[in-house]
């Protein structure tokens, strides 16, 4: 495989990055006194400190190397992950659902399912979350390794025990608040990083009109250039999806699943200093999020325009016959960043990589030590106890995770392994969550079978396809569809059965009584949940400045 | 003892910024005066000098700022 020489400075900068947060792991370590410190940062932090980390937790190797590998593939249908398959959702959990999650201050996503429902549900969620998280993290390490070989051209092996190694060092240290501390520092170092590649690849090829219309002229039958335009019919998207497709599968389950569900991200809102910090969390991450697709998508579109120009030398990398597309993003760097740019670019790939395996890292450990071990095998632990046990689960999850990265390897572009990795987990705990939180009759028997249904049929869905048990049109409904579409559409249905199992054994078994679920439930809390705040400080405002900004965008890429 | 307050996230930020915002643009000095046999796209605009200087500018605003705040 062809690899990129760094110069002395390009290594400089790599080597600043890394000592910088190693020693940012040793300065805040001191400020680590018991466990609420190490897994909360404290619940001090402001929604700007809040908002960045929530974002910045979700921007590891998915909005970097997959996403541009991913737009290379199947368009800018792409961009609907960072609009309708982000904002709504992220809206939503500050607006209604964060109430009841930072009020009943609750350390972790499954801690609200043992109030609302009981301890089995909770377990299970658990479980569920802390093998998913390993999963997602060792993608993190894999696409660190692919930067790391690319670039360097260092052995597999070395490239991921040694990111490894620094991530389990930093969060060993300082837990959740070095964590949230690098994911800001990653998010600044991503944009300086990156999004210069934007600005370059649009002087070279002219405009943004002409990379559209070489793109255009190239793929006349399907279109790669737009966002809803061409959803009518799925043979005329790259993504081979229709829009139902998108708006149920990615828009709806998977979507509010993800930013509404899993604690990975959430995490960061339950560092925040009070509930309106905690409620602005999300709504102030929209605004970043939304302006995202001009780094990712934008850089896949370039990669689009230029491997069509036979006279432009820029080809992505095959794999054992096969594209690379994750390669697009470096190879980009390396077309047009001189020695000192090229080292930030990669340390802004790295960056991205080791704050989104160190979110993941943070979240597994905290969710192992109080939702499985605080609540299963050891019930009379000690504070000091659980911030050590804190301390041995990182090191633990970063080894596990050290396994799945192998893993990961084996498929064919990373979001196709993340998408059907959350189709399994979070798609059936949204409707247990959206249910629970407000139907009160929802019961805890409802909601763990509810749970056990929809995992287990995601689960088996994805088997069955990938074993050829049956043919994936009845999933998707359609006789064209991509491995993209396939996973909207299983996660739709793992919803959809998760919901139905989850009302119907409510209907047949004991209910919590109304006053145990006061304040857990709309409708029998104590609604004012805040005080009231003028119109400039209410989450609100924001989220509905946030939201008509979301239609113009659709609109203008239509 | 006096007590050891915690310094913002923005000190680092601005810190990080300034150095590597830094050695890029003096290494685009460089490079500018004994350029490398291989050419990048797009080199004669040299984006390492205007962007490394953008990288001191924003980074050496955010340290200077945050530089004498704490975190309670």
């Amino acid at each position: 495989m062809q690899t990129i020489g760094l110069s002395a400075v390009d290594w400089i900068i790599i080597l600043v990055y890394f000592g910088f947060v190693l020693g940012i792991g040793w300065y805040l370590r001191k400020f680590m006194k018991n466990e609420e410190d190490f897994f909360l940062a404290g619940r001090k932090n402001s929604s700007w400190v809040a908002g960045l980390a929530f974002l910045s937790a979700n921007l590891g190797a998915l909005e970097l190397l997959g996403m541009v590998g991913n737009t290379f593939k199947y368009g800018m249908f792409v961009a609907h992950f960072y609009w309708i398959g982000a904002i709504p959702a992220m809206l939503f959990l500050g607006i209604y659902m964060m109430p009841f999650y930072y009020s009943n201050k609750i350390k972790s996503v499954p801690g609200y399912l043992k109030l609302r429902f009981d301890e089995k549900t909770r377990v299970l969620n658990g479980v569920a979350f802390a093998l998913m998280t390993l999963l997602v993290s060792g993608i993190n390490l894999y696409a660190m390794a692919l930067v790391l070989h690319t670039f360097l051209d260092w052995n597999w092996d070395v490239s991921l025990w040694a990111s490894a190694l620094t991530v389990a060092g930093y969060v060993g240290l300082s837990g959740l608040m070095s964590a949230i501390f690098t994911e800001i520092i990653q998010f600044f170092l991503i944009w300086f990083g990156l999004f210069l590649i934007s600005i370059l690849g649009i002087i070279e090829i002219g405009s943004l009109k002409e990379i559209i219309s070489r793109i255009n002229e190239y793929s006349a039958q399907v279109s790669l250039t737009t966002l809803w335009s061409s959803s009518s019919n799925p043979t005329q998207n790259g993504m081979l999806i229709s829009w139902g497709g998108i708006v149920l599968g990615l828009g709806f389950v998977l979507s509010f699943g993800y930013w509404t569900t899993d604690f990975l991200v959430i995490q960061r809102a339950f560092s925040a200093k009070d509930l309106r910090t905690a409620r602005m969390t999300p709504i102030l991450a929209s605004f970043f999020k939304m302006a995202l697709p001009f780094i990712v998508i934008l850089a896949g579109l370039i990669a689009i325009a230029l491997s069509i120009d036979p006279h432009s030398g820029f080809r992505l990398l095959q794999d054992g016959g096969h594209i690379n597309y994750d390669s697009a993003l470096p190879l980009l760097i390396a077309r047009y960043y001189p020695s000192g740019l090229v080292g930030l670019g990669v340390t802004a790939l790295l960056a991205g990589f080791m704050a989104g395996q160190a979110g993941n890292i943070s979240a597994f450990n905290t969710v192992w030590t109080y939702d499985i071990y605080k609540s299963v095998i050891n019930k009379k632990a000690s504070d000091s106890h659980l911030l050590w046990m804190g301390r041995v689960s990182t090191i633990v999850g970063v080894v596990i995770s050290l396994g799945t990265a192998y893993w990961a390897k084996s498929f064919p572009s990373i979001m196709d392994y993340m998408q059907a990795i959350f189709s399994w987990v979070n798609a059936p705990l949204f409707a247990t969550m959206l249910l629970g939180m407000f139907i009160w009759w929802i019961t805890p028997n409802g909601a763990f079978w509810g749970l056990i249904a929809g995992m287990s049929s995601s689960f088996t869905m994805y088997m069955a396809v990938k074993f050829n048990w049956f043919n994936e049109s009845i999933i998707t409904m359609s006789g064209v569809h991509s491995d993209m579409a396939a996973n909207f559409w299983r996660a739709w249905w793992a919803w959809v059965i998760c919901a139905g199992i989850t009302v119907i054994v409510s209907l047949f078994t004991k209910r919590k009584p109304k006053e145990e679920l006061i304040g857990l439930v709309k409708g029998l809390s104590k609604e004012n949940f805040d005080k009231p705040f003028p119109l400039l400080k209410r989450p609100e405002f924001y989220a509905v400045i946030s939201l008509i900004i979301l239609v113009i965008l659709n609109i203008l890429f239509w | 003892m006096k007590e050891v307050k915690m310094k913002p996230i923005w000190y680092f930020v601005g810190l990080i910024l300034l150095v590597m915002g830094g050695i890029i643009f003096l290494n685009g000095i460089y490079l500018l005066y004994s350029p490398p046999i291989t050419q990048k796209v797009l080199s004669v605009l040299h984006p390492d000098i205007w962007w490394g200087g953008l990288m001191v500018l924003f980074g050496g605003m955010m340290f200077l700022i945050s530089r004498k705040q704490t975190i309670e």
